[in-house]
């Protein structure tokens, strides 16, 4: 690259890369650094270093919450785009009136508070609630077995909150993927799902990326819904965040727990990022050993 | 049977109200090059797309090799398609790209190699292989997607406008490289274009598409030379058309009474009687134009007729004249050389005489009146600025 042209780049990138520092690093920073002090009795902090607050989360057993929050939080990543694949491929596919009332009937929902609706899916699967009731007519249930307060509540309802942020993102790239190239691997004798899976979704590779990181990061953060459908035995990190913060005044344990989340949001954004890493390397090599291979078959 | 390879039989494809093949029945023999050639929205696509496994015929059947092949997915046809947008996968090599089908056919891995590797020789791209398809130039995409289509050797390879994204030179170059690929890999070849000059140049035979239908099917020469109707006529190439009435036969020839031009001696290849109402194609390249009257010894019986000279357009090669005789306007073409003995400078407002061989006439058999707009119509008459 030029000198010029990177002079360019740099003065492009760099309104965001002020706005990131003075909107996002400084305030991350902020919190981590809380949790270096000891709480102070009016629910702020107090100055001076500790490292009490770290051994007391340590001493904690959050373990099984920490874990909890990232298993829920893949699973409905997960699910949100498997679920979410063919529902993009379909919508891209139809003409572009049904694409336009399609895509606004999957924005709706997000006319109504998303408390209300969370609220709404609690009155759902209450015991006394709609689903409960077909269960048991159906004979797949008993009035025993409790739909609510529990981790698949949570895992439910989480898919159903965040499956518009990840059909929207995997639908922005599949509405510019060129359909003709599945035509030409039929062609070529693949099967519809081969074709589905070799040609379409490393073309909308991007916004399954873009899907997952709209997914998995508010999964991770999650607070209202497991607060109003999960049970005592199912909290999350956010309910703890909260707890601390509001009810025990806790600042620092808050602020360290926080970094805790934050780190498990980095850990799967750092493994994204070394997949593809990875995947260029692969390339890389192959096209080393094929040339090996012609330079050998060449000099024979 | 070798001529009876890929069949159409009684093949209608609707789309709404609108018929986009209709009632199509013909075959293609194996090992040939066959062309679908016609003007755009007449169906040539949505034919090939039936052959594809991409669309459905509403009605009829298609055969290939012997084997009823139009309820089979396109997975499962040996028939392999060069789309007009190339549809190489942007996120493979070129090396991938052509070794797909061999992959999917679970080929043993040194004979997928060495396939890949013969065709890429072939297609002269051997050092591109492990380019992405956004490194390429046009023509060497074009190279890459027929090598694709290749590389297993399918019964039969589908062809839909595949030089229309190139420039012309390249067209012509590729052109070449099309028929010399084609001897070398002895495939049938369907190869569907509206340009006229492509498939005359290319192929064994051409299928002649209006309106979804086929007008003709023929060699190049025979439809040039005799097109069955007024559209294969005008579409292909250019034409003068006269109307008129079989006055006399005389053996092989008759002579037609032409509104506003005279009596006109044409080849009646058809035998048709004294009565009939004829349309006689005669395409401007057979008209010779010259000041003086043509030399005995070019024979009785030829037609010969005095016209004034409306127009003249040079257009490099030939130079055209529009000319009017009776009342009646005519085109002729004319080309330009120091050794052609009668090369006057013919121009406006000469009085010429246009002269024909009766064998350079053809009589469509079936005429439309709307095909004529086919054919360039004369330029609208200049006022003379000048006396
Ligand atoms: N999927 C479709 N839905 C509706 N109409 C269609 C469809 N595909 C083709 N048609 C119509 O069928 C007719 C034939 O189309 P086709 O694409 O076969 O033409 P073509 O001969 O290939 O023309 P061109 O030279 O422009 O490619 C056209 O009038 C077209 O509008
Ligand atoms: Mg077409």
């Amino acid at each position: 690259m030029t000198r010029s042209g990177r002079w360019a780049e740099w003065g492009v990138s760099l309104p965001s890369f002020v706005w990131l520092t003075v909107f996002f690093v400084v305030p991350t920073l902020i919190v981590l650094s809380i949790a270096f002090h000891a709480p102070s009795s009016d629910g702020g902090f107090a100055s001076g270093f500790t490292m009490e607050t770290w051994k007391a989360v340590v001493r904690t057993p959050y373990k099984e919450i920490v874990w909890r929050t990232i298993w829920i939080s893949a699973v409905t990543t997960a699910v949100c785009i498997l679920l979410s694949l063919p529902c993009a491929y379909s919508i891209a596919r139809m003409n572009t009136r049904w694409r336009a009332i399609v895509a606004g009937l999957i924005m709706l929902p997000f006319w109504t508070s998303f408390i209300v609706r969370v609220f709404a899916w609690r009155t759902l699967l209450n015991p006394e609630g709609f689903l409960q009731h077909v269960l048991i007519a159906l004979g797949l249930a008993d009035a025993s077995v409790s739909l609510n307060y529990n981790s698949g509540a949570i895992l439910v309802v989480s898919v159903y909150s965040f499956l518009p942020f990840a059909i929207m993102p995997i639908y922005t790239a599949a509405e510019k993927f060129d359909f003709s190239l599945m035509e030409a691997a039929r062609d070529l004798g693949a099967r519809s799902f081969f074709a589905f899976r070799k040609i379409f979704l490393p073309g909308v590779k991007r916004g399954v990326v873009s899907a997952i990181l709209m997914v998995f990061i508010p999964a991770i953060g999650s607070y209202v819904i497991p607060d109003l459908v999960g049970g005592r035995d199912s909290e999350l990190i956010g309910n703890k965040i909260y707890q601390r913060t509001f009810p025990d005044r806790n600042l620092p344990h808050a602020s360290a727990l926080a970094a805790v989340m934050g780190f498990s949001v980095l850990l799967p954004l750092a493994w994204v990022a070394w997949m593809i890493k990875r995947q260029d390397a692969r390339e890389a090599k192959r096209l080393a050993e094929a040339t090996a291979r012609k330079l050998s078959g060449g000099a024979a | 049977m070798a001529d009876e390879f890929l069949v159409f039989d009684h093949v209608t494809k609707r789309f709404g109200a609108l018929t986009a093949v209709d009632d199509v029945s013909f075959s293609i023999k194996k090992g040939e090059f066959f062309s679908l050639l016609g003007p755009s929205g007449c169906g040539k696509t949505t034919l090939l797309r039936m052959v594809g496994g991409f669309e459905r015929p509403d009605s009829g059947r298609i055969y290939l090799d012997g084997k009823d092949i139009t309820d089979a997915p396109p997975n499962m046809r040996r028939v392999h398609t060069v789309f007009q947008n190339y549809a190489l996968f942007p996120t493979m090599t070129i090396w991938d790209n052509i070794a797909f089908s061999l992959r999917l056919a679970k080929k043993p891995k040194a004979e997928i190699e060495e396939s890949v590797d013969a065709i890429l020789e072939m297609i002269r791209m051997s050092d591109h292989a492990w380019k992405y398809p956004s490194q390429l130039s046009g023509g060497q995409k074009q190279r890459v997607a027929i090598a694709r289509a290749l590389v297993d050797r399918p019964q039969v390879l589908l062809l839909d406008e595949p030089l229309a994204a190139l420039d012309l030179k390249l067209r012509q170059h590729m052109l070449l490289e099309l028929d010399t690929i084609h001897d070398q890999v002895g495939i049938t070849f369907v190869y569907v274009t509206h340009d006229q000059g492509e498939a005359m140049s290319l192929s064994d035979r051409i299928a002649v598409m209006n309106l979804g239908k086929v007008e003709q099917l023929d060699t190049a020469a025979k439809i040039y030379e005799a097109p069955r109707s007024s559209f294969v006529a005008a579409f292909i190439g250019d034409t003068n058309f006269l109307v008129g009435e079989i006055v006399s036969t005389e053996g092989d020839y008759c002579t037609i009474k032409v509104e506003g031009l005279g009596a006109v001696s044409a080849y009646n290849d058809r035998k048709l009687d004294v009565g009939r109402k004829v349309h006689l194609s005669v395409r401007p390249e057979k008209i010779r134009v010259t000041l003086n009257p043509p030399p005995p010894e070019k024979g009785a019986g030829i037609n010969i007729f005095t016209a004034e000279v409306t127009d003249v357009i040079y257009q490099g090669v030939y130079t055209k004249y529009w000319l009017k005789s009776g009342g009646r306007s005519m085109s002729a073409l004319k080309p330009h050389s120091r050794f052609l003995l009668d090369q006057e400078s013919i121009t406006w407002k000469d009085r010429v005489y246009l002269w024909w061989h009766p064998d350079d006439g053809y009589m469509v058999e079936n005429f439309s009146p709307m095909d004529v707009s086919l054919i360039q119509d004369p330029p609208a008459p200049k006022e003379s600025s000048t006396p």
